[in-house]
């Protein structure tokens, strides 16, 4: 697990035009029987074309949340967008008819979900599935619709794809099936795809075919991909900057070189340090201490105050913005007068940055 | 496919014998067919025993039932005690039922599944709980009172039906009787579907059809209710012979000439070839039912595989 | 990513998603793994074998107990249940006459002061004659649920708990009496029985009834005969006898509880089907079921005589469908 080898192709600070995807001060709440749940709070993040970003977080830190939010299937009730933009080429998707918005769901914008046999339906086809897409958003016939899902399972390498299309999820592995639902989102060719946990079902081996893939087409279709992961190695190799949540922020966003190289936020410093390395054998691993918290009674001040390793105070009392970072050890701050793209949402930021 | 076939086929041959037993055995052993035959006269002692010899009944019980199955797979039911071949009674009393029936089915799909699938998708909502509670109300209201009661309503005060049925019973005069008959059902397939949809409409691939952009109606009719309709199939294939249980009460309340109707005229004057004919092929078609959705079940979910 | 089983006495044994704060050891799912497995060495520190199945068991009851309490459904139904029970035994409460007495210049005529619910079709009271109706179909209820809940859940709990062929054998016997609808085999049954007490029809109910109830306390045995304490509570040498007594019936129990509830309504709604039938009840019990039979050649002119016993039988067997319903919901969470 070490440092990526090679600058990514599409630098962050390249195009001051729009971004593909802006997502501005969404807010997520729960409605449940017992209490609200707080479960976005104020997440921002932007999305190029042809950049890759990482969401970084555990369960029940939001990220997925805000993935369902941005494609709206967010479950309603209980959940509910209360504040916030989703600026997705140009307009905002969350003023947009509820038709209007289902057209650009599938065709602009797609997603892919963790587990494949669960998200595929068990009693359709994976041809019917997969031609459905055609079908609906193109207006093609049933039968053409069937030729084009030949097509994408041969683009996803699906050994003898023309055989296959009418045999059901059960019928493929683990992999193949995760295979059918990456050629599912780019069945229309969208500006955008998040995939949510794609490969986490997967067994190891599996998993780096599945995200070679993945990065593969996404390096062809030129997409902008948002990629929903806690598995800190995945990202390192694929992704180009890194939006770190926690209770429904995000604490720190960085390029991905600058994170790994120096984390700015005491959390993002904590998972970098549990993951297990070659170098440090022998030693005892480091875990952040306590449990995320409830997202019903989020903690005053800075949410992580309580498994804080720095924590004082002020971090009790006041919640801490995203402040700008100056980083004079990254490539983009040269000069180490910010402007570099990396926020954290740290008090102590600078001696977080400085710690080695 | 085949062997399954196969098998369901030999695991009902017990219980097609059980089951027509046990009624052979209650007709036949508990009751006194010949002294039902003569009614309140005392029975001349040598018909009596003309009858005995030739329904076998002086013979041991498990053998009068081998002599009376090895008839029926001759085709032969035996004579009703008033002449009439018992095949002639089904002739004219199966249609009738089974068109009974079929009403009640269509009935039960239509509105039930229709009821299920709004309620489930509106889950703890003002409809949502309005059905289950009508629902609860009509499981509650035993046939033969909802028969009398819609009968009275829909035949007598506001005339708009015919209280009672021809002796062969069109389709337009069973339509009510086939409600009364379907009602019960007609609830649990409604909480049937509720419970299924309302499980199934958070399960992923509901989710997945959303984001791919799919109509609302498409993600309902095309993934939300095949996978739901599963179980709900299963009870209506189930049902049947409740159904025609039913049949029982409500042919009696319209005065349908039906299989009910025999085999409640059957019992009352002890009428055994007649109770024991139609109660046999009644086992049977619930048997055969039974094993249509056990095939249908496999051409619904592709996941079932039989060995 | 499937969820780790959870261990003994730990966590939530319905299906609510386990609170942050409340769960003793994080159940791992899609988190960061590294850093949960810490807070699971940290805070998950309940020895094991701590609370063991009752304490399960025991929350599950006080968690539906709270969850009943809360429940308009439950406390309506348990109230109408109460007030049959009272009238069931003693009926001269709320009605002081008596339910043969017959004026024949009154029959069939509707209510009047005093007579609330009119006469029938001899003359009698109507009203005393529902509030007496009440003991038979209690009585029928109530012995038949018992009767069937005992045999049922005792076959069904050794053979699912035994297994072999005994379990194979049972299931074949279920079958067959469960391909005679249950009506025509009360007609075919119970005509042959020319006594019209309680007792023929609860036995017959009983013989019927019980295969329904053995089904689920055998799919409910076989499944908690797999969970882990029980499996430990094996491998530390416990007999047979204390595995069923201690560790299974008690979580088995709660399936066969709310299906023998819903029984006990369609079981009194069935002894007045029977008893229409002219094959159930017979006068001079005082039955609803006879009482609608009656009735029922006389609704073009009286409808009164069959609406009264008609609907004090349709809230009574809701009334206990109604209770079975709230009982299971509060058992079971996920069904919501």
């Amino acid at each position: 697990m070490t440092v990526v080898n090679e600058p990514s192709p599409h630098p962050a600070t390249e195009a001051p035009a729009e971004p593909l995807l802006d997502v501005r001060d969404l807010h997520v709440e729960f409605r449940l029987r017992d209490g609200v749940s707080q479960a976005v709070n104020g997440v921002s993040y932007a999305v190029r074309a042809g950049e890759t970003l990482a969401v970084l977080g555990e369960s029940g830190s939001g990220k997925s949340v805000t993935a369902q939010a941005i494609m709206g299937i967010l479950d309603s009730p209980p959940g509910y967008v209360t504040a916030g933009q989703v600026r997705f080429q140009g307009r905002d998707l969350l003023t947009l008819g509820r038709e209007e918005r289902r057209k650009v769901r599938g065709a602009q914008m797609a997603m892919i979900f963790q587990d494949a046999l669960s998200a595929l339906n068990p009693v359709v086809s994976v041809g019917a599935q997969l031609g459905e897409m055609f079908e609906v958003h193109r207006g093609l016939s049933r039968k053409a619709a069937r030729q084009r899902a030949i097509e994408l399972m041969d683009r996803v390498r699906i050994p003898a794809a023309a055989q296959r299309v009418g045999d059901y999820p059960h019928q493929f592995s683990g992999g193949m099936r995760q295979r059918i639902m990456i050629a599912m989102a780019m069945a229309l060719e969208p500006a955008l795809i998040i995939a949510d946990e794609p490969t986490t079902a997967l067994d190891v081996t599996v998993q780096a075919q599945v995200m070679e893939l993945l990065a593969e087409l996404r390096r062809e279709l030129d997409m902008g991909l948002i990629l929903i992961t806690h598995d800190l190695g995945v990202v390192a190799d694929v992704a180009d900057t890194i939006a770190v949540m926690y209770a429904g922020r995000i604490v720190e966003n960085a390029p991905v070189h600058d994170l790994y190289r120096a984390p700015a936020h005491p959390y993002t410093r904590g998972l970098l340090d549990s993951i297990p390395r070659l170098d440090q054998k022998g030693q005892e691993l480091y875990a952040i201490k306590g449990l995320p918290p409830n997202l019903m009674h989020i903690p005053p001040g800075c949410p992580f105050h309580p498994r804080c390793p720095r924590a004082r105070d002020v971090c009790r009392v006041d919640r801490p913005p995203l402040y700008e970072v100056t980083d004079p050890g990254s490539v983009a701050d040269a000069g180490g007068v910010g402007g570099g793209g990396r926020t954290s949402a740290c008090h102590f930021w600078e001696e977080t940055l400085d710690d080695e | 496919m085949g062997r399954y076939v196969i098998r369901r086929l030999l695991q009902m041959i017990p219980v097609f014998i059980g089951s027509t037993f046990l009624i052979f055995f209650m007709v036949y052993a508990l009751g006194d067919p010949v002294a039902a035959l003569f009614g309140d006269r005392a029975p001349d002692p040598a018909t009596a025993a003309q009858i005995r010899e030739d329904l076998y009944l002086d013979e041991p019980l498990w053998k009068q039932y081998l002599h009376y199955m090895g008839q029926i797979f001759q085709g032969d039911f035996g004579t009703a005690f008033n002449g009439q071949p018992v095949t002639e009674l089904m002739a004219d009393a199966w249609p009738v039922t089974v068109r009974l029936t079929l009403v009640a089915i269509a009935f039960e799909i239509l509105i039930g599944i229709t009821l299920g699938v709004l309620s489930g998708l509106r889950r703890g909502r003002a409809i949502d709980t309005t059905v289950l509670l009508l629902s609860l109300i009509v499981i509650s209201i035993p046939t033969f009172v909802s028969g009398y009661v819609l009968q009275y309503l829909c035949g007598i005060k506001w005339n708009t039906v015919s209280p009672t049925v021809s002796p062969d019973a069109p389709l337009n005069e069973l339509l009510l009787p086939g409600v009364v008959v379907g009602l019960v059902s007609l609830a649990y397939v409604t909480r049937l579907t509720r419970t299924s949809i309302a499980e199934n409409v958070r399960a992923d691939y509901v989710r997945t059809a959303l984001a791919k952009g799919l109509p609302r109606r498409r993600v309902i009719t095309r993934h939300l209710l095949r996978n739901s309709l599963i179980p709900v199939v299963t009870f209506i294939g189930t049902d049947i012979g409740g159904l025609m249980g039913g049949a029982l009460v409500t042919e009696r309340i319209f005065n349908i000439h039906g299989v009910g109707y025999q085999l409640y005229q059957g019992v009352l004057r002890q009428n055994s070839p007649t109770v024991v004919g139609f109660v046999t092929v009644l086992v049977l078609v619930f048997l055969v039912a039974n094993l249509l959705v056990d095939l249908l079940y496999a051409v619904l979910d592709p996941r079932i595989r039989y060995a | 990513m499937p969820e780790p089983p959870h261990g003994p006495g730990q966590g939530p044994a319905h299906g609510l998603p386990p609170d942050p704060h409340t769960a003793v050891a994080p159940t791992g799912g899609p988190a960061l793994d590294l850093a949960s497995s810490e807070a699971q060495t940290l805070e998950g520190g309940q020895p094991p074998g701590g609370p063991g199945p009752e304490a399960r068991v025991g929350s599950l009851w006080s968690d539906a107990w709270r969850d009943l309490r809360r429940n308009p459904v439950f406390i309506i139904s348990a109230l109408i249940i109460l007030f049959l029970i009272v009238i069931a035994i003693w009926p001269s409460l709320i009605a002081s006459g008596s339910p043969y007495k017959a004026n024949l210049a009154k029959a069939q005529e509707g209510a009047e002061p005093g007579h609330p619910f009119g006469y029938d079709v001899q003359g009698r009271d109507l009203y005393t004659r529902v509030v007496y109706g009440a003991r038979a179909s209690i009585v029928v209820g109530v012995c038949a649920t018992a009767g069937a809940a005992l045999l049922g859940s005792l076959l069904g709990g050794l053979a699912g708990f035994f297994g072999g062929w005994g379990d194979a054998v049972l299931s074949r016997v279920a079958d067959i009496f469960f391909g005679i609808p249950i009506v025509l085999g009360g007609l075919v049954f119970l005509s042959v029985i020319t006594s019209g007490s309680v007792w023929p029809v609860v036995g017959f109910i009983v013989l019927l009834g019980w295969p329904q109830i053995s089904r689920i306390a055998r799919g409910s045995v076989v499944t908690a005969k797999q969970n882990d304490y029980v499996q430990a509570a094996r491998a530390l040498g416990a007999s047979n006898g204390r595995l069923l007594l201690r560790h299974i019936a008690p979580n088995a129990v709660a399936p066969v509880i709310v299906v023998a509830t819903i029984a006990l309504g369609t079981y009194i709604s069935l002894e007045a089907t029977l008893s229409y039938l002219g094959v159930g009840l017979k006068p001079p019990t005082v039955s609803w079921g006879i009482d609608i039979s009656a009735a029922s050649t006389h609704i073009r002119n009286a409808p009164h005589m069959l609406l009264w016993p008609a609907g004090a039988l349709s809230i009574t067997v809701l009334a206990f469908i109604m209770l079975g319903d709230a009982v299971r919901d509060a058992l079971d969470p996920k069904l919501r």
